[in-house]
């Protein structure tokens, strides 16, 4: 998840005392990052298996006769109830998980920048009517008006859902962007910028976002991770639409795959869930560590911890 | 108090948003939700208008001008009438949630002040002693993060009652007791609860031990605690009465984001174990299209996390002086 750097109240106002990290980030720092370069293989390894994969395996719907079998060479990861076979729905469930988290991710990224950043930047009662709206849609519970929405909702596709899902992605990186907004915006070189009658929206795309980008990956980032495991808390319930991971365990677990004992059916879907959002969790730390230097684990650094 | 105030605005501005969402979502989304419930119940006969008609006005689907809809939706709610629900029928939603929200308010609640309590000694201690084994947790909790947790619901119920039967494989209490306050049912409540609440712990600290564990880390490079460490107190004191106490703010003012993912996790933990509580309840009604306890279970869980977090903001209120000089 990603680290709660809220340097403001649930109201949004500045809380005083706070050092937000500020400086241009290094780049270069980043390929030596182990957690990156980690990170990056695991969910780089599932992108693949999302945009391959589905060529490679067999229909993931088909019935057989194998019903129930542990995995075995025939079948990788065994079969269902109904002699399907897991380790195929597995690689095709990838895709429509991956997709709901990318979608998930950009409109996220979109919206928030666009209330997060022009909020900040243009204050007043621009920046007061987008916080209260951001912050509101910050403290209603996600998942329960996802439901309701996509109950009502009668197309059902991963798009869709990744649309209806975006709805509750965004607030909280909207917040952490103003925030940094607040304290770009009176910077030097902005100021500079405004004086020589720069037009608003060039300044918050040539000076401000520039240097918002890693914060605005790593919010990205947490954005997938949260696309991904609230897609799969609504298949779960049974509002699936994606085809995904979550849509997996609803049918296990309709199917008594538990009491049946076919942990082959059930265990994958999560296992691939954990991973990909533990990989998503590390490119995040490694880009929270490069915005704020201190973050990173120092290594025999016993009583205080500083960095040096 | 300007900064009491201005909550107590916000959370009624808050409170308005969730009811007039819930008015407005089913009448926004195209289609009549009468139809809905006809096709999930396989309903193919046609039917005579006049039966149409009475399901319609069960719903609340009206021809009235939508302010006048608006207000007399309104005047239910604060009558405490949420409709009929239509798969515990004729029960009302009222009713139906009284009798569940009691389960998931305990339980959750219990497991959340635990995940909050151990998540931030823990982010203290990693934070505190970063770069020697307590700092090594990290990684290990950034992989129990992504873990959904109702997946890992299912595998702790696999393992620890399937397997080892240490815990009840389902429910909230032995039905051989009865609800109430004696102790057979008491007992047997708690262990029942234990293996929900356990899974919502495992997998909710995380969050809490990063952000307490960043925090720590940024607020050791701060002047009082050099200088407190210059003055030779302590290490234990320096930690909590100086790092610590700072450092906790922000994971208090950041409640409403962890809690929003604690409760929607717990509803499909609730799930898993056939907890009688909310999430039950959210599962029948997307099972039988029950329009009215859907938005009875949305309200609900809607006003329950304001409240929480109206609570919380109160209580940083306490913790931290500057919100009180800020008024």
């Amino acid at each position: 998840m990603a680290t709660i750097e809220t340097q403001h109240d649930v109201t949004g106002e500045v809380v005083p005392g706070v050092v937000v990290p500020t400086g241009r980030p290094r780049w270069r720092g980043l390929l030596h990052s182990r957690k990156l370069v980690t990170g990056l293989g695991i969910v780089g390894f599932f992108g693949l298996v999302a945009v391959v994969g589905p060529l490679l395996v067999g229909d993931p719907q088909l019935v057989s006769d194998d019903r129930l079998l542990g995995p075995s060479a025939a079948h990788l990861l065994g079969t269902t109830n109904t002699g399907q076979d897991v380790f195929r729905q597995l690689v095709v469930a990838t895709r429509g998980s991956m997709v709901v988290g990318l979608v998930v991710g950009v409109l996220a990224t979109v919206v928030s920048v666009l209330v997060g950043v022009v909020g900040g930047y243009a204050g007043g009662h621009t920046d007061e009517g987008l916080s209260l709206f951001s912050n509101v849609f910050l403290v209603l519970p996600g998942l329960p008006l996802v439901v309701l929405i996509t109950d009502y909702v009668q197309t059902r596709g991963a798009l869709a859902i990744a649309l209806i899902v975006s709805i509750t992605a965004w607030a909280g990186s909207a917040r952490v962007l103003r925030a940094q907004t607040l304290s770009l915006r009176s910077r030097d070189y902005v100021d500079a910028a405004r004086v020589s009658g720069e037009p608003g929206w060039r300044i918050i795309t040539f000076e401000i976002l520039p240097n918002l980008l890693p914060l605005i990956a790593a919010q990205f980032v947490f954005a997938v991770i949260g696309g991904i495991l609230t897609e799969a808390a609504l298949a779960f319930l049974g509002l699936g639409g994606a085809g995904s991971w979550g849509t997996m365990l609803y049918f296990a677990q309709n199917s008594q795959a538990l009491s049946l004992g076919a942990w082959w059916w059930f265990v994958p879907p999560g296992l691939a869930i954990a991973l990909v959002g533990a990989g998503l969790a590390l490119i995040n730390f490694s880009l929270d560590e490069l915005i704020n230097p201190r973050l990173r684990v120092a290594r025999r650094d016993r009583r205080t911890g500083r960095a040096r | 108090m300007r900064y009491l105030r201005r909550k107590a605005l916000f959370y009624l501005v808050a409170v308005w948003a969730a009811v007039t969402l819930n008015f407005l979502i089913p009448r926004l989304i195209k289609g009549n939700p009468v139809d809905a419930v006809l096709a999930k119940t396989q309903n193919m006969t046609p039917m005579s208008p006049e039966a149409r008609r009475a399901l319609e006005l069960q719903f609340g689907v009206s021809d009235d001008p939508l302010w006048q809809q608006y207000f007399g939706y309104l005047g239910n709610l604060l009558r405490g009438e949420f409709g009929l629900s239509v798969s515990y029928y004729p029960t009302p939603v009222a009713k139906v949630l009284s009798q569940s929200l009691p389960w998931t308010v305990v339980m959750v609640g219990l497991a959340t002040v635990l995940s909050v309590l151990l998540g931030i000694t823990l982010g203290m201690l990693a934070g505190w002693r970063r770069g020697t084994w307590l700092d090594a947790l990290v990684p290990t909790t950034t992989f129990l993060a992504a873990i959904p947790y109702f997946w890992l619901a299912l595998v702790l119920l696999y393992v620890l009652a399937g397997i080892l039967g240490w815990f009840p494989l389902n429910s909230g209490y032995s039905y051989e007791t009865t609800i109430g306050f004696n102790w057979p049912f008491l007992r047997s409540a708690v262990y029942h609860g234990i293996l929900p609440a356990a899974s919502i712990v495992v997998a909710s600290v995380a969050g809490w031990l990063l952000g307490m564990r960043n925090m720590m880390v940024s607020t050791m490079a701060e002047d009082y605690v050099v200088t407190a460490e210059a003055k030779g107190l302590r290490p234990r004191r320096i930690m909590i009465q100086y790092a610590a106490r700072n450092a906790v703010l922000p994971s208090v003012a950041g409640f409403a984001i962890t809690l929003g993912f604690v409760v929607s996790g717990s509803i499909a933990t609730e799930i898993v174990f056939s907890y009688p509580g909310i999430g039950m309840n959210l599962v029948a009604a997307v099972a039988n299209a029950d329009y009215p306890l859907l938005q009875g279970i949305f309200l609900v869980i809607s006003l329950a996390v304001l409240g929480a977090n109206f609570v919380v903001d109160l209580l940083y209120a306490l913790i931290d002086p500057r919100t009180r000089q800020a008024g």
